[in-house]
């Protein structure tokens, strides 16, 4: 199963690094992954993305508690309830022929024309995984030239926070 | 009136820092980016610096002395191929959860990444084997860095801890002021024991008929080893150790089952094969305790006291899981057992009795020959002879197994070997770093052939300090371990096994000028180990063993523990 965890580091050196290392020295695997600092700069907020049953989310959650720069893990997945999101940008050939469904698709997806040139456009489009990957389905076939998405990030509903 | 701090270079800063964490005892090796620091020791005059002939000796020294002593055991080494030569040494620490700090050199910061001479990104090629480590950017955090460095190298689960030091960090000037404690918002090691956890662990023994308690490294890292002579005393159940509990439960207990295992002895691996309820106590359910994991212990309950999270139910799953420190636990469980009413001594007589029963079936044997030496004859000497109060190291192998296998250890800290990481090369500057904690002990490194010669330039390190660490070699001219799975699983196809030339080990140690000693019949062996003893330097003791002997009882890899092969 896919499961969404937030994580709270000091912002030091290396401390990307150190998760990586964890996940591919142990055979975890990671979907995605994003990081930033947060409102205290001494600290950076990851939103990771992996997959597995149980056990080894279980063993996941475990061991990034145990590296000495992590402050905090939540499993939103299995703890919480929580909203997410992501950004994609998808840059297309703009033809003639097909710049007025690029648009209609667009607006359906509620996105925003971010960059135009005389033979493409740059579309970004945010919302849940599910309708950043449906909106990447729809404007496939009208020739896509190179996506760049940012990776999940997520947050507690209510009052609850990380840190 | 507090004093004002005093501007002090990084390499000051670094031995005041050492002195104010009371360290007595550094081993190391000098180089290129480290000058500006051995210049200040030289200065101090202290701490204590013993100098090693490769790096990887000076970890493993450390690590001996963390592991004799219970203390933060030090290293220092230059950047570059010193800092790559600690890896196996910190790899090997890190398996078996043994506090060492090691203090690596690194070019200026303003060359780092540029491959200078001598760089290399030594907190990147260990991350995956340290607890921590910290690259030091800035004279003013190295203070702080060093304390919180010996602070997670001792505290929660132990393992070494890397601080990697550019030269110019050593150079420039900051206040000194070292802190009094420290305190990390993201690493709180839980030390408490749950009080409700403990009532499940104590109605868990109480209902329990056939119980045994499973004893790993964790317990000698805990220093819990009197309480658990009075769980195991107050309750009756017997106890069984992983190769890195050994010590923690004197060998002539009679509720001692021995060690567990691939290697382990017939009743320990039938008790926990039948028991009912199995409490681990600081052990991690390896794979070479366990066996088929499928089928390990599998008609018990099982609790689990650890201090690291990761290892409960990592393996096995767990029914009473118990995150604490191990002393604190069992000091709440012994207060919880004895609120109980229970018959402790006669609730379980008719297992103890089954595990007597087992006991006479299969003790630990082997077929003695008039003429030709035993390996496991040699250890029971050294046993014999040292009456068991010395310190242990072993390489690995089947060196390693005998002397798990036919020591008599009565106490914790006195049996030091690598059990996770299984290095070859450990025991000797193990037993030096050892020796170097207690130089009027007698530390006893039972080798092999083929290990002792992966670190055996130690010996120049022993000479230079006076101490008399006795190697004795188990000598069968093969790589025995390797030779014996070879035998059993590979059609006796001995592939590069054979190490058909070897040194004169006599000579050798006398090039050195220690005291070489050459022992072929069996009854040689005894006098030889006294002549060592007396000697007080360093000795190797050159055993002549038979060729072809094998270690038993085997669990073959990946087979049930009570698929034993006997003999």
């Amino acid at each position: 199963m896919r499961h969404t965890i937030s994580v709270l580091v000091e912002n030091k050196f290396g401390v990307l690094s150190r998760i990586a290392g964890l996940f591919s020295g142990r055979g975890f695997n990671i979907e995605s992954l994003s990081v930033a600092p947060t409102l205290d700069s001494s600290t950076s907020r990851m939103t990771i993305v992996t997959r597995g049953d149980d056990d080894i989310v279980e063993q996941i959650t475990k061991q990034l508690n145990k590296l000495i720069d992590v402050i905090k893990v939540v499993d939103f997945t299995r703890d919480e309830e929580f909203v997410e999101r992501e950004i994609v940008l998808v840059k297309l050939n703009a033809e003639p022929s097909n710049r007025a469904e690029i648009l209609r698709m667009t607006e359906i997806f509620r996105g925003k024309v971010v960059d135009v040139s005389a033979r493409t456009y740059t579309i970004e489009v945010t919302g849940t995984e599910g309708k950043v990957g449906a909106f990447i389905e729809m404007v496939k076939p009208l020739g896509v030239i190179e996506i760049a998405r940012s990776g999940k990030i997520a947050m507690s509903r209510g009052k609850k926070s990380l840190g | 009136m507090k004093e004002e701090a005093k501007e002090l270079t990084g390499a000051q800063i670094f031995v005041e820092s050492l002195l104010k964490l009371k360290v007595d005892l550094i081993f190391g090796y000098p180089g290129g980016v480290v000058l500006p620091l051995y210049d200040e020791l030289f200065k101090y005059q202290k701490p204590r610096h013993i100098l090693v002939r490769h790096e990887q000796g000076a970890v493993h020294m450390a690590d001996g002395y963390a592991r004799s002593t219970g203390r933060v055991g030090v290293a220092l080494v230059t950047s570059g191929p010193g800092a790559t030569n600690t890896v196996t040494g910190i790899a090997t620490a890190y398996m078996d959860s043994i506090p060492i700090v090691v203090f690596t050199g690194q070019v200026p910061t303003h060359m780092i990444g540029n491959d200078a001479f001598q760089e290399a990104d030594i907190v990147g090629i260990t991350r995956p084997c340290v607890k921590h480590s910290y690259l030091v950017r800035d004279t003013k955090d190295l203070a702080q860095t060093i304390a919180e460095a010996f602070y997670i190298a001792a505290s929660g689960k132990q393992g070494p801890v890397l601080v990697d030091l550019p030269k110019d960090v050593l150079v420039n000037q900051a206040k000194f002021t070292f802190p009094e404690s420290v305190e990390l918002r993201s690493y709180k090691p839980n030390v408490s024991a749950h009080v409700k956890q403990i009532e499940r662990l104590a109605d868990a023994l109480e209902e329990s008929k056939r119980p045994v308690l499973y004893v790993g490294g964790g317990m000698i890292s805990a220093n819990a080893a009197d309480e658990l002579k009075k769980l195991s005393h107050h309750t009756h159940a017997p106890v069984t150790e992983t190769l890195m509990g050994l010590g923690s439960f004197p060998t002539a207990d009679p509720l001692q089952l021995g060690m567990l295992g691939m290697h382990g002895t017939y009743r320990a691996n039938m008790a926990v094969s039948h028991c009912d309820l199995l409490v681990a106590l600081g052990a991690r359910f390896d794979d070479r305790v366990t066996g088929k994991i499928d089928e390990f212990a599998p008609h018990a309950k099982k609790a689990h006291v650890d201090i690291d999270p990761t290892s409960i139910s990592k393996n096995v799953k767990v029914d009473i899981p118990v995150v604490s420190d191990l002393k604190d636990a069992l000091k709440k469980l012994n207060t919880e057992i004895a609120k109980r009413k229970a018959d402790w001594r006669h609730k379980h007589e008719d297992w103890l009795a089954q595990i007597a029963e087992w006991k006479a079936a299969n003790k630990m044997r082997y077929q003695p020959k008039k003429n030709i030496i035993k390996p496991q004859f040699v250890v029971e000497e050294i046993d014999r002879i040292t009456g068991g109060d010395a310190i242990f190291t072993t390489e690995v192998g089947q060196n390693q197994m005998w002397a798990a296998q036919f020591l008599k250890l009565n106490r914790p800290r006195t049996f030091l070997t690598s059990g996770g990481l299984g290095t070859m090369g450990y025991g000797f500057p193990a037993a030096i770093g050892a020796q170097a904690a207690f130089p009027d002990k007698i530390v006893i490194d039972i080798a092999g052939d083929a290990s002792i010669q992966m670190n055996i330039q130690e010996l120049g390190t022993a000479m230079q300090y006076r101490l008399p660490v006795i190697v004795v070699i188990l000598n069968n001219g093969f790589l025995g371990m390797v030779r014996q799975w070879q035998q059993l699983f590979h059609g006796r196809r001995y592939a590069y096994s054979c190490t058909e030339f070897q040194p004169d080990f006599v000579k050798l140690a006398e090039s050195y000028g220690a005291l070489g000693l050459r022992v072929e019949k069996p009854e040689e062996v005894g006098p030889s180990l006294e002549r060592a003893i007396a000697a007080r330097k360093p000795t190797l003791i050159d055993c002549v063993v038979d060729r072809e002997e094998n270690v038993y009882p085997m669990v073959p890899a990946g087979a049930p523990i009570t698929k034993m092969l006997l003999a």
